[in-house]
């Protein structure tokens, strides 16, 4: 490396020798360089330009930047050289040296030195330079950026020099591309350089850096064209590594959201046999929870916003919950051992919930807002991850695995359990067996809504929220095989993942379709799901 | 004699329990054959192994010495001429007795035939014939599933008669039934004996005396002994397993 | 044997007749509006409805097989007359395209899609709707019987097929017209659609279609592959025992259940003017089991019966008061499923039996299965 930057130093500095010899004034006198701006030329105002820049004083941005848009004026009065400033809709002068004001002067009172588009150039150029040298590293970056985006060769011998002064790290990264971009720019550059160069840019591996490169596979020159094909390739390469963890990313996303949706059905469904067709409307229950409780917070407790979703998170378990010991006691008790019958009552059910919160709410969605913690996003590599996705993975994953706690470790899990095997024998053995069934009934929808609190973050709040999850979260309960939780998280992934794999070769529908009648062609084949329950007990 | 059915080296396990294991057995044609053991022994799943429910995860079942019955679901080895009767009688409780009966007897099954098929005196005359034998002749138009839990089983018996099978096999057909009933069913499975082979299952040692055949007792899924009743009752290992406890 | 007609039956088919007599013969008569034309066409809609109902009975209250997809046969019927609809506009629409239907036109299609061929035969057209969905039930059917998907799995994954297809049909690149589905349409074989001659006529036609429906499938309920069906409903494994190949007596009602339902949308289709993917959704499919365990599951009339007290309670209350129609469908649901196992057709003959004491055998039975 640090002989790649002494070539690239060296070989700059010989073809672009720093032009237009001074006369007068002197090298390195700021007061003198500013003051013969007024009277040169266009020609000479760029050799001062560069020249200004080049004695790395602390007023030449400014100076350069008023010159630049056309601020930097000469006073008719005095011939001071001034910069004009916009001070509450009046123009103030406040001189180019000293930085004293002259007060405000009147519209006709100064002339400003002419620029033109090349000078204009030329000035964003020596700018940038001299930003290289700024004390505030973030500048220093934002300047090598800038370069690296408008490359010039002929800033590069600047580029370089401030490479090799520069200490911090990230700054040094963006000034080395910088300086390659400028030599891959600069038609005479030697053949060595440029394939340094296009080393430094491969290691990017980012949509920028092929970008740069894919027009020099095209190059005449047979070794260039050759590298830049090699990093190309390579480039594509890690791109699609990177893509594919995007993709696993969506995936995971879109199965925690499946998990979550399913995961309260996997209860009912799969621990209890019931057909809950209202359990969409329990999720969607959960969501107007959090909007309710938001709604109180806005208006009540606004410095309590951040909490909102942790104060819903209970009250929407307890109201969807209620909402399921009811469901169980009024309607699916009175239907066990006839599960295409409860299915039918609980569609009903949904129905009547549906209406109701339409009537209440409306029919229209209502606005849910993210607390600060989960919006916004950060990067990982070339992956973008959103902190609302992130927090429902992880909200899915908490649920998931205090669930299978209490299913399996707390003694009301094993009274849950002992039911479903066998009524009778739990009966006798003095379980309240009604009592199980509604617990366990409310604790699969008091989990539905825990999931629309979580879904209230990512989807639109409106009676119809349910609805558009039944069909995904009863394929993932029948592909992951009832009665089996690790199941339901196996199959809610790997739905999620397949869906986002496929999207980009299909779209988003047709990789919907296709993973639907994937499901529907896998239950052929097990018609008991991926994790069934196997033994002679099974169809007897 | 011919050999009706042979089992062959069958093996079949159910999330690494071994339900049978190498399991040998031959049937000959004509023959009355009991088969017993203790809980889990594998008898039920023997039987659905032979009728094409389950299938084996090696090892042979030959029918006719010639026929793969491994390779047949329950609908082809009925077909073929095997009809079973289950543990807990399964009739067809929303319908009559004599369509139970109709439904069963042996004729084309196809689904064409069935839909343009016209009852025959012949038929009416066979139905009435086995309603007759398995006394229920009064409860002809009676819904199936108002029947008692007896009257069902001999429904389920005549049935599996009315399908006229080569191999009749019978699990546990004396459960729910009074000992007259029980001694009647055991005298009607000997008479049917000898023109059609039959299998029997059961527990009930005084049935399996009154059956009066050979015997083979299960146990761990395969072959502990086999002979008469009194000889597998005298085998130390039998009393062991089986009527030890 | 019971008789084709029975005294259920009898007194359905008098009704139906009465009233496909009366409507159009009234409106003949009397020149100022006996009934008006769009409850003509309403009336039409409910019989469609009713033909789909009994097809769905057939299946579910027979052989035990609880499709919740039974919407996505009809609206491939539907689709299928549809598109013979679009085709006859010809150069009528807003672009005057003589070959390419309006929407096809405006998503720059330069050719009708090669399943759209043919489409201009009334004749094919015709073949299609039965071909169509009889074809979707063959293939699903076959799968799913033979692996012996049963009960709720098989409900899960009907409701899944036609979800699928209902999104499948949202896309525009389908070429079915995407989310505004096929409509506009001007006549059927010459006949303008908007005249009231041929609004009677098309609601004789579904009346004839329901009475079709009902005598066939009651005639394949009657033979033996009727108690067939029955048997395997109320134990399946007993019914292969025997010998029977369960699932090709599954497949075969199937079919024939899917293009009854398709022959409902097709007539469906012409009266209502309009068939989009909304037909697939899984609610609407869900929708018909309630028409049919309303009126009585296992009795066909009550299918029929269902589904038209249920359209016609939509119509009036969605009326009067919109808010309260989907309460009263889902305490519907509710109420019937845990209330009334039998329906509605089983409460009447339950009361009428108790008052003459049990005179008649055959409807006791049958009432019972």
């Amino acid at each position: 490396m640090t002989r790649l930057r002494r070539w690239l130093a060296v070989t700059l500095l010989l073809l672009f020798p720093i032009s237009a010899a001074a006369q007068t004034p002197v090298d390195g006198d700021f007061a003198a360089l500013v003051g013969a701006l007024p009277d040169a030329s266009f020609a000479e105002v760029e050799a001062l330009v560069g020249r200004i820049a080049a004695t790395n004083d602390d007023r030449a941005i400014d100076v350069l930047e008023a010159l630049a848009e056309g601020d930097l004026h000469t006073l008719d009065s005095n011939a001071a050289v001034v910069i004009v400033r916009d001070v509450g809709g009046d123009d103030h002068a406040f001189d180019a040296l000293t930085g004293e004001s002259y007060g405000e002067i009147p519209r006709r009172g100064s002339s400003a030195i002419r620029v033109n588009n090349s000078l204009r150039r030329a000035v964003a150029a020596a700018v940038g330079t001299l930003t290289l040298r700024h004390p505030d590293p973030a500048r220093r970056l934002e300047a090598a950026q800038a370069a690296f985006d408008a490359p010039d060769p002929a800033q590069a011998d600047a580029l370089a020099a401030a490479l090799d002064a520069e200490q911090d790290a990230a700054v040094r990264q963006a000034l080395s591309e910088a300086v390659a971009r400028a030599v891959l720019q600069d038609d005479a550059a030697t053949v060595p350089d440029r394939r340094a160069a296009i080393d430094v840019i491969a290691a990017r591996r980012d949509g920028v850096a092929l970008g740069v490169l894919t027009p020099l596979v095209q190059s005449p020159d047979t070794e260039i064209a050759e590298a830049a094909g090699a990093a190309v390739e390579r480039i594509e390469r890690a791109r699609q590594m990177w893509n594919m963890a995007q993709n696993v990313w969506f995936g995971l996303s879109l199965g925690s959201v499946l998990l979550l949706a399913a995961i309260g059905l996997a209860i009912t469904f799969g621990v209890m046999g019931v057909i809950n067709m209202a359990h969409g409307e329990l999720v969607m229950l959960g969501a107007y929870t959090t909007f309710f409780v938001q709604n109180i917070i806005r208006t009540s407790f606004p410095g309590l916003f951040d909490w909102s979703l942790l104060i819903a998170a209970p009250l929407a378990f307890l109201v969807a919950g209620a909402v399921g010991v009811a469901i169980e006691r009024g309607c699916v008790r009175f239907l066990y051992g006839r599960p295409l019958e409860t299915l039918l009552a609980t569609w009903g059910v949904s129905l009547i919930l549906q209406q109701t919160v339409r009537s209440i709410f409306g029919p229209n969605n209502r606005e849910v807002g993210n607390p600060s913690w989960m919006s916004g996003a950060f990067e990982i590599g070339q992956m973008t991850i959103t902190y609302n996705r992130l927090w429902i993975l992880v909200f899915a994953l908490a649920v998931f695995a205090v669930l299978l706690i209490v299913m399996r470790r707390t003694p009301i899990g094993l009274q849950m359990r002992a039911v479903t095997q066998n009524r009778a024998m739990a009966a006798n053995m003095g379980i309240r067996t009604g009592w199980v069934d509604a617990m366990t009934f409310g604790l699969g929808a008091g989990i539905a809504g825990l999931a629309g609190v979580a879904l209230s973050q990512i989807d639109n709040v409106s009676p119809n929220l349910g609805q558009s999850y039944i069909v995904d979260s009863f394929m993932v309960v029948v592909f992951g095989g009832a009665g089996n939780l690790w199941g339901t998280l196996a199959g809610a992934f790997s739905i999620g993942i397949a869906n986002k794999f496929l999207e980009p070769y299909a779209g988003a529908v047709l990789a919907k379709i296709v993973v639907l009648v994937a499901i529907i062609l896998f239950i052929q084949k097990r018609p008991r799901g991926l994790f069934a329950v196997k033994g002679r007990a099974v169809d007897a | 004699m011919s050999i009706q059915l042979a089992l062959d080296g069958v093996n079949r396990s159910f999330d690494g329990f071994k339900a049978i294991n190498n399991l040998s057995l031959t049937v000959e044609k004509g023959e009355l054959r009991a088969v017993i053991g203790p809980n889990g022994a594998g008898k039920t799943t023997m039987m659905d192994i032979i009728t094409g429910k389950t299938r084996p995860d090696t090892g042979d079942v030959l029918w006719n010495q010639h026929i793969d019955l491994t390779r047949l679901d329950e609908a082809g080895t009925a077909r073929l001429g095997i009809g079973r009767k289950f543990q807990k009688p399964t009739v067809f409780e929303t319908q009559s007795v004599e369509d139970n009966i109709a439904l069963a007897l042996k004729d084309d099954r196809s689904v064409w035939a069935t839909l343009f098929h016209r009852r025959s005196d012949a038929d009416t005359a066979r139905i009435t014939e086995l309603l007759d034998l398995v006394k229920l002749t009064d409860a002809r138009d009676a819904m199936a599933g108002d029947l008692s839990h007896g009257q069902k089983q001999w429904l389920e018996i005549g049935m599996l008669l009315a399908q006229d099978p080569e191999l009749l096999l019978v699990d546990e057909p004396a459960a729910g039934m009074t000992d007259a009933e029980t001694m009647r069913t055991a005298e009607l499975l000997r008479g049917i004996a000898g023109k059609h082979t039959v299998v029997v299952v059961e527990h009930d040692m005084d049935f399996v005396r009154a059956l009066n055949c050979r015997v083979t007792v299960l146990h761990q899924g395969h072959v502990l002994a086999e002979g008469s009743l009194d000889h597998v009752s005298a085998n130390p290992q039998v009393i062991e397993v089986y009527l030890g406890r | 044997m019971t008789a084709l007609i029975d005294r259920r039956m009898g007194i359905f088919l008098a009704g139906l007749f009465v009233l496909t007599v009366a409507i159009p013969l009234g409106n003949l008569a009397f020149t100022d509006r006996f009934v008006p034309s769009y409850v003509v066409s309403l009336f039409g809609k409910y019989l469609c409805y009713a033909l789909l109902a009994v097809a769905l009975d057939l299946v579910w209250g027979y052989c035990g097989i609880l499709s919740l997809g039974h919407g996505a046969f009809f609206a491939l019927g539907g689709y299928a007359m549809g598109m013979h609809l679009m085709r006859e506009i010809g150069d009528r629409g807003v672009y005057g395209n003589p070959l390419l239907p309006d929407f096809m036109v405006f998503l720059n299609y330069d050719a009708l899609p090669w399943y759209w061929l043919g489409f201009d035969m009334f004749w094919f057209a015709c073949i299609m709707v039965l071909l169509a969905p009889g074809a979707l039930a063959f293939v699903f059917g076959w799968f799913a019987f033979r692996s012996r998907v049963t009960g709720v799995y098989l409900s899960i994954i009907t409701q899944a097929m036609t979800y699928a297809l209902m999104l499948a049909f949202f896309r525009n690149e389908m070429g079915f017209g995407g989310n505004n589905g096929l409509t506009d349409f001007k006549d059927v074989l010459g006949f303008n659609l908007q005249s009231d001659a041929t609004r009677a006529g098309l609601f004789v036609l579904s009346a004839i279609a329901l009475a079709a429906g009902l005598l066939i499938a009651k005639a394949i309920t009657n033979s033996k592959l009727g108690k067939v069906l029955i048997a395997v409903r109320d134990a399946e494994s007993r019914t292969r025992f025997i010998g029977y190949r369960v699932e090709h007596y599954k497949l075969f009602v199937f079919v024939v259940s899917a293009m009854m339902a398709g022959v409902a949308g097709a007539l469906y289709t012409p009266q209502v003017g309009i068939i989009n993917p909304g037909e697939f959704s899984p609610a609407n499919s869900i929708g018909i089991v309630i028409w049919v365990a309303l009126g009585g599951r296992g009795t066909l009339v009550g299918a029929a019966m269902g589904a038209i007290i249920v359209g016609a309670a939509q119509t009036l209350l969605t009326g009067w008061f919109p808010e309260i129609w989907i309460f009263v469908l889902g305490a519907l649901f509710i109420f019937v499923t845990i209330f009334m196992p039998q329906g509605v057709l089983g409460v009447i003959e339950n009361t009428l039996r108790r008052r003459p004491a049990a005179r008649d055998l055959t409807t006791a039975r049958e009432a019972k299965a």
